[in-house]
């Protein structure tokens, strides 16, 4: 398939594939970054993951119609503020759901999978009777869209970029917060050994809502970035929730560096192979791949030595 | 615009006219209850059990409005409601108001079939308008041909199918695809064609279509095919890919979510629809709400509506559909479609006299319609419809312009010879 191309243009393309791959690479990061901190920390199976996503892109809808009626001036930095209120929505309905349904559930790991599948249920509808079934479209400023030429034939998505600098910057809080903060610390003693923890003094209660919270308010920025990607609609969040999960479990549940490292070769080889297959057999080759290694390794690619 | 463009509009206006006067006639009647429906005595017009009264008529609308499909079904149902509510005040069918039973197939394929035995056999609905997707289609069919139901189907879709229970309102992939392919080659001077779907059977089967037409009987050249799952979101390889092999056309029959997040990265990617020419027959104006207009600026749309189309038909049938759902509203092909079906079933069984199933079926080649929004609509023998195939370029506003309409009718042919 190369013979009919120049050099140069298989070098660019070569860059711009990597470059793609990247931004895969950013996005699987910052959809599954949440769910491996709920998953990962608590043992909670969050299947209502993908509509916090979407809670957050449906802030990031009404944010934009508020600046266009309101704010025309301050439009172009609108996306800034509407992340930080899908964040806060986001945050403040996954306390709520905490509060309400996870808490009574801790005991039971299989059980919070079923009432968080009930809880996406719910949530889809009353997307669907608050903003019409139908998809809606968030526009961009104009500065968001387009690409950038960077050497000849060579051009890269501005919304990628933003999507992988925002994946920088959320993955450094988390780490930062994970490793650094009285918080990290409290949730890392909770994790390996919570009867431990609350004996000596740790409130796990109050640890585990913050956590909870915390991812769900990630996921809320994660959905309101990927209205430069995706769809806006009542059950868009399905679309991400499966290969959410492949990330948190093929990386290892419980460590940060292994969701980094599964997000990075997940997408990589999708998108190689996306190129030099088509885009449902490499979804094929890649889901192999995962089961391949998910059998040699049950836990994951990093296991996070814990006393049982 | 085309030579062919047809123009008894004007009669069109004019037998609206005669209908309006003809409701004034029955709403008359209707002061003595059921007069006008006396000269066709109901048992005389249902023999087989129905759900006929001497002043009502029972049908079916069964469409998924809640999990993934309401949000191209929705549409449908807010046709079929208002063709419904216009046909009764214009004094129903047969004298007879028409009442409807909406049932929610709720994006579930089992699901459907269960609804529509429940329509015909407990409630025995006169006719169903319903179903989206194929999958949808299939599930229900057994259930119609096995109840003797009659099933008014919205949706442009793959072919390969025909059934005396079905009338499809909507487009069989010829219809749709061919037309196109030809303007495209003609007008863009297209020597090379990428193709991309949905990983299901319409764009696969369309696609095969395509293929066959842009090979066999265009002798161009088809220098990519690719599909995605459903609800893919990650485009980017592909259209590296479309950068490496610069195709003349781009044709796309990408659907649901997927469909927002590939014309966005596409513009991202820096490809612009004015210069890059990119033919769907995918996205009609309900997809491009969410899409956005500013993303799928450019390309064109081969189907057989647009909500811009400059007829006093569609121009009434516009206003009535916002008047009902609000402004903000946009109507697409399929929603165009499904306001068909309710008014064929009308006219159809009009011309039988009578509504039961069989005698509707045997009616129902050579109906027409006149006061389509679409122009002029036929019955074909084959239970599909006679219609003409156009093209529209998207506007920022995701509304299409109309560019381009065959001459003629295009003669639907779901076992196309040739194409297999």
């Amino acid at each position: 398939m190369f013979g009919d191309y120049s050099l140069a243009e298989l070098g660019s393309i070569l860059v711009m594939q990597g470059f793609a791959g990247l931004i895969l690479f950013s996005v699987f990061l910052l959809m599954a970054l949440g769910l491996a901190i709920i998953f990962g920390q608590m043992g909670v199976i969050n299947m209502a993951h993908g509509e916090f996503m979407i809670l957050g892109a449906y802030m990031t809808y009404l944010c934009s119609h508020l600046f266009e009626t309101h704010f025309p001036s301050l439009y172009s930095g609108y996306f800034f503020f509407a992340m930080a209120i899908a964040f806060v929505a986001a945050c403040a309905l996954g306390l709520l759901v905490e509060w309400l349904l996870i808490r009574h559930l801790y005991a039971r790991p299989l059980d919070t999978l079923l009432a968080t599948w009930g809880l996406s249920l719910i949530m889809q509808q009353a997307f669907r009777s608050t903003f019409g079934a139908r998809e809606v479209g968030v526009e961009l400023p104009q500065w968001m869209m387009g690409s950038l030429p960077v050497a000849g034939s060579i051009e890269v998505q501005i919304n990628g970029l933003f999507v992988m600098g925002l994946t920088l910057l959320i993955t450094g809080i988390v780490a930062l917060l994970l490793y650094k903060s009285r918080w990290g610390l409290q949730v890392r003693a909770v994790v390996s050994n919570r009867t431990m923890s609350g004996a000596v003094g740790i409130d796990t209660r109050r640890i585990d809502m913050l956590t909870f919270g915390l991812g769900c308010g990630i996921a809320g920025v994660a959905g309101s970035a990927f209205t430069m990607i995706g769809s806006t609609g009542p059950t868009a969040g399905q679309l991400y929730i499966v290969d959410t999960f492949l990330v948190v479990v093929f990386g290892g549940a419980q460590s940060l560096l292994g969701t980094v490292a599964s997000a990075f070769t997940i997408s990589q080889s999708q998108s190689t192979l996306e190129f030099f297959l088509t885009g449902s057999m490499a979804k094929v080759l890649t889901l192999l791949m995962v089961i391949g290694l998910l059998m040699l390794r049950p836990q994951g690619l990093f296991v996070l030595k814990v006393r049982r | 615009m085309s030579s062919g463009k047809r123009i008894p509009h004007l009669s069109t206006l004019n037998r609206r006219e005669l209908l309006a006067g003809a409701a004034a006639v029955s709403a008359t009647a209707m002061l003595a209850p059921g007069a006008f429906a006396q000269q066709f005595p109901t048992a005389k017009v249902n023999t087989t059990g129905l759900a006929v009264t001497d002043t009502e008529v029972t049908v079916g609308i069964l469409h998924s409005v809640t999990g993934t499909m309401a949000i191209s079904e929705t549409g449908s149902v807010q046709a079929e409601k208002l063709a419904i509510e216009q046909i009764n005040a214009e004094g129903g069918v047969l004298g007879r108001k028409i009442k409807f039973i909406q049932e929610d197939g709720g994006s579930d394929w089992p699901t459907f079939a269960e609804k529509a035995k429940k329509l015909l056999v407990n409630d025995k609905v006169a006719s169903v308008m319903g179903c989206w997707t194929s999958a949808s289609r299939k599930a229900v069919l057994p259930v119609f041909e096995q109840y003797n139901g009659m099933l008014y189907y919205p949706t442009f879709y793959e072919g390969l199918e025909q059934s005396k229970n079905v009338i499809y309102t909507g487009q069989e992939a010829t219809q749709q695809i061919i037309a196109g392919l030809d303007w495209v080659q003609k007008e863009k001077n297209a020597k090379t064609f990428y193709l991309l779907g949905s990983d299901y059977i319409w764009p696969r089967t369309s696609n095969k279509i395509a293929r066959k037409h842009i090979e066999n009987f265009l002798k161009l050249k088809v220098v990519g095919e690719e599909y995605f799952p459903l609800g893919h979101t990650q485009f980017n390889s592909v259209i590296n890919k479309m950068k490496l092999s610069k195709p003349d056309v781009i044709y796309a029959i990408i659907v649901g979510g997927s469909n927002v997040a590939f014309y966005k990265q596409l513009k991202a990617a820096g490809f612009d629809l004015n210069k890059q020419t990119l033919m769907t027959i995918s996205v009609t104006e309900d997809e491009i709400l969410g899409i956005g207009g500013e993303n799928i600026v450019g390309g064109y749309a081969c189907m057989k509506y647009f909500e811009s189309l400059d007829n006093p038909n569609n121009k009434s049938f516009v206003s009535a559909f916002k008047k009902m759902w609000g402004d903000k509203i946009v109507i697409g092909d399929v929603t165009q479609a499904a306001y068909l079906g309710p008014w064929l079933w009308k006219l159809t069984v009009e011309k039988a006299g009578s509504f039961d199933v069989d005698k509707v079926a045997a009616a129902s080649p050579g109906v027409e319609f006149k006061g389509a929004p679409e122009g002029y609509v036929r019955i074909h023998e084959n239970h599909h419809l006679w219609s003409k195939t156009r093209v529209g370029r998207a506007r920022p506003d995701g509304q299409y312009d109309l560019i381009y309409e065959t001459a003629d009718l295009m003669e639907p042919d779901p076992f196309p010879k040739g194409y297999q």
